[in-house]
């Protein structure tokens, strides 16, 4: 409590500041009530003041001796606009910020209500201080500096397909729903005046409809956050999320009809502009929608050639995005839809065509951008309600709109649904048409809207900026609040969280091309036929002009979640092996199943069968097993037997640059605008402590039990990892050498084992052989030079130097761990094995484990 | 039964042939479309007559919530698990009541594109089968297919709304 009042002061007193002398005086006055914080300006004020004077006074004079200019002075005015933005946004973060670190109260009532209520005390304080109310939400700043970003988030991260297989009821609600709304309410409440309940107002029919029209508009910011709390099935979700998102559109170009009309002025309108005003509602709209597309379609272009400067491309869809917004806004068109449709449609594109950190990069400014100016929002809309001016109270006509509102909702969606479930495979049950009809929150879309209005023509304007508020606090704050203890009193279907699995994918296509077939079969054109045709379609147009070459060879549904499922397993095996201390563990328990499983089928089976189970092994761990932070973008489909044996030599170099120790002056922190590296320095001087303490141990039990070393290639890759880890977590020497030494143990009871699984003769030994030691030192990252300085004295001198080192080469030289890569090694190794009496003795053993590696990481679903 | 019969392939036969179904050229395009074709004829027959033409159909018939329970009717068509054995049957083209690794890497390969290459395809079938695979037999039975596919909503993913 005492950190927001604290902000609140600061705040305050920033505020004054730019206020002038009158308001600084009232907070010295004000803040002297507090007892806790006594400001005594006064008493030094005097003092204060003359030393602040001399000391500018000399840094001045100090400034005209050398160059005759000042060198400080003071440039309010200079800066007073985007100094003022920027701590606008502040604010709002900071007030987030204290806002979300209370779960207990956001749990219960929904973030937007809780920022609307921080406005409301934030305007008190401007307020006191101002006795006026300075900041307000403008139009222009709402619709052009707010709103685009988050319209273009919601288009973007749209879920596609469900969008368009749902777009019927979508369209029907947003369109048919919001004139619905508008309709009634406007007629209701002119019907209600007629009849004497809101005593003498100014307002006519047309004004009626124009306020119907602006407060129809949803908003989806509070449903959505309560939806994504508590899972509600996809259905539901969808057709809100649409809705709103339509809706916004819809109702601003209902707006502009009407505001039309209203400046066209009763009488002067006939059938002829009614109809006018009709068709241009459509043409908006879908003009709007039009124009989104085309800039879609761009930016996914555009996306296609930017993989020179990756490091501005995510900056084309803000800014082409933004553009759409503008364009339609400068044609007349519906800016919001233009916007919306722009993100819905280039959303594929992109996330195929850039790479992969840049699609991450969109996705995570798009959240900051969405974020930050709905915060922003909601908070002036809190700071909004705290004028004097705008406050023309009327009770009938507030509590009227507040009724109709509610009760037009309820009665639109019922009866749309009931017209929609008609058509629909899955009707929408009676629970889902609840929801639907109680998240019908207004929010700033309305009162944007409502400031627009033209007080001119409309006498009452206030009167209606005042009840939009109104409508707007009681929806998002009492229906936000209410809204999650319904869900689940209602039990609402949830959507099923379920991990994703590949047979599960598979299947779906399977259904959805059985269903294509079945329609055509029975000959009739219904969703999965049009679908059909548009997949076609766009394999056949849309994806070659759109997509790269290399994106339109990932596309494919199936492989792509595959690739993913392939990355979440990699990640968990990371995460796992660090919470283990190593990641020893994966390839010795869950994996070894599958492996043994497999050598009883395949074991007399012929050559190419083990090859296929490296290849796939290669597939896989190409993903878990090299370094990690490549490996995430590594193209699976580019590692086939052919593009490995070009890729080899570069594998090479690749491992020996990642593993190889660096005199510490090439660590140099590096700055680039054009490339983004990631740094690789690290704690090397740990590294090396812990491997050597490793080889230590190894050496020691191989020497007691007579068993070669384990694989040490897994706890290689783990510090690699460790180190590019962000969170840099601290490698506790000590831990890591005990769980290094149980995963160790674990390795060697499974090589027992599995050397007795495969005590027959493979045919294929010979190159797992060869493969098995690459003990040719020129392969060989050699951590020697460097290595004595770590080590610690006390183990350099009672270690001799090669059994230090040799396990832990070896391991490092089998990272690129390929056949390729093998084959080519085999007779480098024979010139070695001579040499390397070490390396010789404990070959057999390391041949057993090789046979071993990389069984495919087992679906989560083994475990 | 909403199906009337509107198909456009029911000749003055009465009957149907595989002809008939290539004959359509949307079908052809399908990738899994002959698959389908085969699932209307049962096994050694080499057409199919108008009934079991609509009983095949009935799969893909949405399931009503307010049928009625009275036990002593055969299982309709389009329930759950007959839904989920007419999918199984795409798979399963020897009829041995498993879909081996084999028979999903045909039906994978014809359903991904040809950029995927061969050892892709394999690690992708693998794969699938290790998730479905409880009996670590390395096919999957009809039993562990509807297992793995116990959370999708089979009546949303393979129904049509035929025209009544």
């Amino acid at each position: 409590m005492a950190a927001t009042w604290q902000y609140a002061l600061c705040i305050c007193m920033l505020l004054m500041e730019s206020r002038g002398s009158d308001a600084g005086n009232n907070s010295s006055q004000g803040a002297t009530t507090l007892a806790v914080v006594s400001w005594r300006w006064e008493h030094v004020s005097t003092p204060y003041l003359v030393a602040l004077w001399v000391l500018v006074s000399w840094l001045c004079k100090f400034g005209e001796v050398i160059t005759g200019i000042s060198i400080v002075t003071f440039k309010w005015n200079h800066v007073k606009t985007p100094y003022l933005v920027a701590l606008w946004i502040l604010v709002a973060v900071l007030a987030k910020l204290v806002i979300e670190s209370f779960p207990s109260v956001t749990n219960v009532i929904p973030e937007s209500a809780l920022l609307i209520c921080f406005g409301w005390i934030l305007g008190g304080i401007i307020w006191a201080a101002d006795l006026q109310q300075t900041f307000s939400l403008t139009p222009t700043v709402f619709f052009y500096f707010l709103l685009p970003q988050i319209i273009l988030d919601a288009g973007y991260s749209m879920p596609n397909k469900l969008f368009f297989t749902n777009l019927g009821g979508i369209l029907l609600y947003a369109i048919l729903g919001t004139v619905w709304c508008a309709a009634t309410l406007g007629l209701s409440l002119w019907g209600c005046q007629a009849g004497g309940a809101m005593g003498a107002l100014d307002i006519g029919l047309l004004q009626y409809l124009l306020f119907g029209s602006l407060i129809a508009a949803v908003d989806p910011v509070a449903v959505l956050a309560v939806f994504e709390q508590v899972h509600v099935n996809e259905v539901l979700f969808i057709m809100v999320f649409g809705e709103s998102l339509l809706n916004d559109g819809v109702t601003v170009v209902l707006f502009n009809v009407f505001d039309a009309f209203v400046k066209l002025g009763g009488p002067r309108i006939n059938a002829v502009e009614i109809i006018k005003g009709i068709i241009s509602f459509f043409v908006v709209a879908f003009g709007g929608s039009l124009v989104g597309l085309a800039f879609g379609l761009l930016v996914s272009l555009l996306s296609k050639y930017t993989k020179n400067i990756q490091i501005i491309e995510p900056g084309f869809i803000f800014v082409l995005g933004y553009l759409s917004y503008l364009t339609a806004d400068m044609l007349s068109l519906s800016a919001i839809l233009s916007v919306t449709f722009c993100g819905v449609s280039c959303q594929k594109y992109l996330n195929s065509n850039m790479a992969e950190s840049s699609v991450n990069t969109v996705r995570y400014v798009m959240k900051v951008f969405a974020n930050g100016s709905e915060t922003i929002i909601f908070v002036f809309l809190g700071i909004s309600a705290i004028d004097k001016t705008i406050w023309v109270w009327n009770t009938g006509f507030v509590l009227l709109t507040l009724f109709f509102t509610l009760v037009y909702r309820f009665i639109g969606t019922f009866i749309q649904t009931w017209w929609l479930n008609q058509y629909r495979l899955v009707p929408i049950a009676f629970i889902d048409q609840l929801i639907m009809s109680y998240g019908g929150l207004r929010g700033a879309v309305a009162y944007g809207l409502a400031t627009m209005l033209d007080d001119q023509r409309i006498k009452e304007k206030k009167l209606m900026i005042g009840t939009t508020l109104i409508v707007v606090y009681f929806t998002v704050i009492l229906q936000g609040v209410t809204m999650k203890p319904f869900v689940t009193w209602l039990k609402v279907k949830r959507a099923a969280v379920a991990e994703v699995t590949l047979i599960e994918k598979v299947q779906n296509k399977v259904f959805e091309h059985s269903l294509v077939a079945i329609e055509d079969i029975s000959g009739q054109i219904g969703d999965n036929y049009l679908r059909g045709k548009w997949k076609i379609f766009e394999e056949k147009w849309m994806s070659r002009f759109l997509l790269t070459s290399e994106a339109r060879k990932k596309q494919d549904y199936i492989f792509n979640v595959f690739h993913q499922l392939n990355l979440k397993d990699a990640v968990d095996y990371v995460d796992e092996g660090e919470r283990r201390g190593s990641l020893e563990f994966v390839r010795n328990e869950s994996a070894f199943i599958n492996f043994k499983k497999k050598l009883g089928d395949e074991f007399s089976e012929v050559l190419p069968d083990i090859m296929y189970l490296e290849v796939e092994n290669q597939v896989f761990c190409s993903c878990c097993r090299r370094d990690p932070v490549s490996s995430v973008s590594l193209q699976m489909h580019e590692k086939t037997m052919q593009g490995t044996r070009e890729t080899e030599d570069i594998d090479a170099h690749h491992l020996l640059q990642q593993h190889l120790y660096k005199g510490r002056k090439q660590h140099l922190h590096r700055y680039s605008r054009n490339h983004l590296d990631i740094n690789t320095d690290d704690n090397e001087v740990q590294e090396i402590f812990q491997r050597t303490m490793r080889n230590r141990l190894e050496s020691f039990k191989s020497a007691k039990m007579g068993l070669a070393p384990a694989k040490t290639i897994t706890k290689h890759t783990k510090k690699d990892q460790q180190q590019k880890m962000p969170n840099g977590k601290s490698t506790d020497t000590s831990k890591n050498y005990y769980a290094n030494n149980e995963g160790f143990e674990l390795s060697e009871g499974d090589n027992a084992s599995g050397s007795e699984a495969s005590g027959g003769s493979f045919p294929f030994r010979v190159n797992y052989k060869a493969g098995a030691g690459i003990e040719n030192p020129t392969f060989m990252p050699d951590p020697d030079p460097m290595a004595p300085m770590q080590i610690p004295p006390w183990q350099a001198e009672d270690e001799p130097d090669g059994s230090t080192v040799s396990p832990s080469q070896r391991a490092q030289v089998r990272l690129p761990w390929t056949p390729t890569n093998l084959r080519r090694l085999a007779p480098l190794r024979i010139s070695t094995q001579s040499t390397d009496s070490f390396a010789q003795a404990d070959t057999p053993a390391s041949q057993e484990k090789d046979k071993k590696w990389p069984p495919p990481p087992p679906p989560p679903s083994d475990k | 039964m909403g199906f009337n019969g509107t198909s456009p392939l029911l000749d003055q036969r009465g009957e149907l042939r595989p002809e008939d179904f290539g004959a359509i050229r949307e079908l052809s395009m399908n990738p899994i479309g002959d698959r389908i074709i085969s699932a209307f004829f049962s096994p050694g027959k080499e057409t199919v007559d108008f009934a079991s033409f609509v009983r095949i159909l009935a799969h893909f018939h949405p399931t009503e919530t307010s049928r009625s329970r009275d036990g002593v009717q055969p299982e309709p068509a389009n329930s759950r698990t007959r839904k989920l054995k007419f999918a199984f049957q795409l798979y399963d083209q020897d009829r041995d009541g498993k879909i081996s690794r084999e028979e999903l890497l045909q039906v994978l390969r014809t359903m991904l594109e040809m950029q995927v290459t061969e050892e892709q395809l394999q690690s992708i079938a693998e794969r699938a089968i290790q998730e479905a695979d409880l009996d670590q037999d390395d096919a999957i039975s009809f039993d562990e297919f509807r297992k793995s596919l116990e959370k999708v909503d089979i009546d949303h993913k393979m129904s049509i709304r035929f025209l009544s």
